[in-house]
């Protein structure tokens, strides 16, 4: 008992008290509509009648993950102007779902994207191969929530280690899922979303109102070109060492961009590198931009736990203005995370020299405490409520991709594959136990992650399903010659080609930690040698969208041209479905003619 | 839900109402997209070219971090509006179309 006594010494009761709060209601809710909804359809999409306005708030909290509420952040602290480009293509890749893909999908009426896989297709196979990535896209982006909870729990408990935050945090949120499942998650979601918004937005209009606004903030740091900085009304603290100088953090073309190209020049002679920086650095940081644009903007179209979230809507028009909502509610979110980044900055700079758990991706749960210097008790009651936005932010993010991945896993592998005899009680056994075991792992996929930032990993699985989703339900929607074997090739060569692109970045930063996560990972220090060779690699490898996408789409037009007799029989039946508006019925004949097909 | 009469299941499964269905459907997006592509990929081109410029002070912030930041949330608001609104009259249309 004397552990945790001695933890408990360093707690601020106020932030505990939040997050504890926080913790519990979304537990209890979670539970109270697990009794109120029975059948398999409310089980999988709760029952698919929600208000567009409900729909909305469920489909953001869902998606405003811990990237969202503190990766974005760290990222802007850390990185300055050119991480801006990961909120605003969050909130803008939603466009795109909605300009092509968001109705269609809708319309044709399947529970998931494996559904409407081999629906679009009849084949069964491509069901298999779709399944995977639910699960590749699932874990990559686990990760990063699971860094989040530990980074917080390690922030309300000083002292404990990261570990155990992850641990105790996926525990939880497993054993919820385990035994309520996605029913009445919509409920919860949509409350998170509210949740999230308000501890975001409070602490910071609180904040600015004490030590200056944004644009002030702003004003502080020194433009290139400039002698003096705009403001010098600001209070500023010393950059330690480690933070980048004003004119690399505010300019586009910063440190997050040209990071490859200054560890290539470091590996050269000192005479060669003013040269080699200057014939090199802007272009290719100006590759990393746009290759970073559009695995955001596609990936957001195929991320598998938010499309489930549109067949909760009662028909294709709702799904739009859903859509819609949602592109203004987390437009508005997202205006406040880089707020923070850039007070953080100015006010607590000694978080540069932090690693893992103690660095910038902990700045919206600290910088409130600021305010305690002048108003006591209210930067901790402030910082209280940052906490809880946390913890509402990767509980919400977790839970859903928890059931998409045990969903796909006890639906599609157990139930279609395994044991397409079992009974009802047994798939719901099997569910259990498949909740379980993909908690499990993504534990301890988290427990190794300390050393990555929140934000970047997300965009990895951003990436993924941008070479791998996003072409499949575009191409499928709008394009009639697509045959089963051009969407499978194109498909999984694209996403496995940025998993892989993906995982080998990601076993070269870990090489490079200090702590111990660096002698696990040692062995893949040289992988980051051939990179300081070859810097354009690297960039290709860190961000791959800009050639995995391309080569997907081009896969599945070729290798569709050339299985053109394979195109399903009834295909203008089925684009009928998905393009024709459903006052016109089409979809009630489809399933008719389907049925009647299966008696032959 | 009222049986289709013949003649309006003529029209309905015929190659060409697909054809003008998809094609109207499409180009509104198109446009829609273009218009936010053309911003959105404008914009590094921008800060490559024109560094000064995209530099300059606004109330503090510079213009570049303005834009991104701040205004390009609105800016996709509008062009969501405007595709909701045309795409709902486009998807009237076409019923009528079919029940006329």
């Amino acid at each position: 008992m004397i552990t945790p006594l001695a933890l408990l010494g360093g707690v601020d009761p106020w932030i505990f008290g939040f997050s504890f709060l926080t913790v519990a209601v979304t537990l209890w809710m979670g539970f109270r509509s697990a009794k109120t909804s029975k059948t398999a359809s409310d089980f999988f999409v709760a029952g698919r009648s929600v208000s567009v306005g409900w729909n909305a708030s469920a489909i953001s909290g869902e998606y405003l993950s811990a990237a969202s509420f503190m990766g974005v952040a760290g990222m802007v602290m850390s990185s300055g102007y050119d991480a801006l480009w990961y909120p605003v293509c969050y909130a803008c890749g939603y466009l795109f779902l909605l300009l092509f893909i968001a109705g269609p999908l809708r319309r044709f009426g399947a529970y998931t994207i494996p559904d409407f896989a081999e629906g679009r297709f009849d084949s069964p196979l491509f069901r298999k191969i779709a399944v995977c990535f639910v699960l590749f896209i699932g874990f990559f982006y686990t990760m990063p929530q699971m860094k989040g909870a530990g980074v917080t729990l390690a922030y309300i408990f000083p002292g404990l280690p990261y570990w155990v935050g992850v641990v105790v945090v996926g525990a939880v949120i497993t054993l919820n899922v385990a035994l309520g499942g996605m029913k009445g998650i919509t409920l919860v979601q949509a409350v998170q979303y509210w949740i999230k918004l308000f501890a975001i937005s409070v602490p910071i209009f609180v904040l600015m109102a004490v030590v200056g606004f944004y644009n002030t903030q702003i004003g502080a740091n020194l433009a290139p070109g400039e002698t003096a900085p705009a403001v010098s009304s600001i209070e500023r603290k010393p950059l330690v060492e480690k933070a980048p100088k004003d004119t690399a953090w505010i300019a586009p073309f910063g440190p997050l961009t040209t990071k490859a190209v200054t560890a290539a020049a470091n590996a050269l002679p000192a005479e060669q590198r003013a040269d080699f920086l200057a014939e090199h650095q802007k272009p290719y940081s100006l590759l990393y931009t746009y290759s970073l644009i559009i695995a955001l903007v596609c990936g957001t179209a195929g991320l598998p736990h938010i499309l489930v979230r549109f067949y909760t809507n009662p028909d294709g028009v709702a799904a739009k203005k859903t859509t819609m909502w949602v592109m203004i509610l987390i437009g508005v979110f997202y205006v406040f995370p880089p707020v923070f980044g850039v007070i953080g900055r100015n006010l607590l700079p000694e978080l540069y020299s932090g690693v893992g758990a103690k660095g910038t991706d902990k700045i919206v749960l600290e910088l409130p405490t600021l305010i305690g210097a002048k108003y006591g008790v209210v930067g901790s009651i402030l910082s209280g409520i940052t906490c809880a936005g946390a913890f509402a932010a990767f509980m919400s993010t977790f839970s859903g991709l928890l059931v998409s991945m045990t969903g796909a896993l006890a639906h599609d592998v157990y139930g279609r594959m395994l044991r397409p005899q079992s009974r009802p009680a047994e798939r719901m056994a099997a569910f259990k136990v498949a909740a379980v075991l993909i908690g499990g792992v993504a534990v301890t996929l988290g427990c190794f992650v300390e050393p990555l930032e929140i934000n970047f990993m997300v965009g990895q699985a951003f990436a993924i399903a941008a070479a791998s989703y996003f072409p499949l339900l575009f191409m499928s929607v709008w394009w009639r010659g697509m045959t089963m074997k051009g969407a499978a090739t194109g498909m999984l060569t694209g996403g496995l080609c940025a998993l892989g692109a993906a995982a080998l970045t990601n076993l070269g930063t870990l090489a490079l930690d200090k702590g111990p996560m660096g002698q696990v990972f040692a062995g893949f220090a040289p992988l980051n040698g051939f990179w300081a060779q070859h810097p354009l690699l690297r960039i290709l490898c860190e961000q791959p969208a800009i050639w995995t996408v391309p080569l997907a789409i081009t896969l599945m037009v070729v290798v569709s041209k050339a299985t053109a007799a394979q195109v399903p029989t009834d295909i203008r039946m089925k684009m009928l479905v998905l393009h024709a508006p459903e006052k016109l019925g089409l979809k009630q004949e489809y399933i008719q003619e389907q049925q009647a097909g299966a008696g032959h | 839900m009222s049986s289709p009469t013949p003649a309006h299941d003529d029209v309905v499964h015929s190659e060409s109402f697909l054809r003008l269905l998809m094609r109207r459907q499409l180009s509104l997006s198109i446009a829609c997209a273009a218009t936010f592509l053309v911003a959105l990929l404008g914009m590094p081109l921008l800060n490559y070219f024109a560094p000064a410029f995209m530099a300059t002070r606004v109330a503090g912030f510079t213009l570049s971090w303005l834009i991104l930041g701040v205004l390009f949330f609105p800016f996709v608001w509008i062009i969501s509006y405007i595709f909701i609104k045309r795409s709902l009259r486009l998807e009237e249309d076409e019923v009528k179309d079919v029940r006329r």
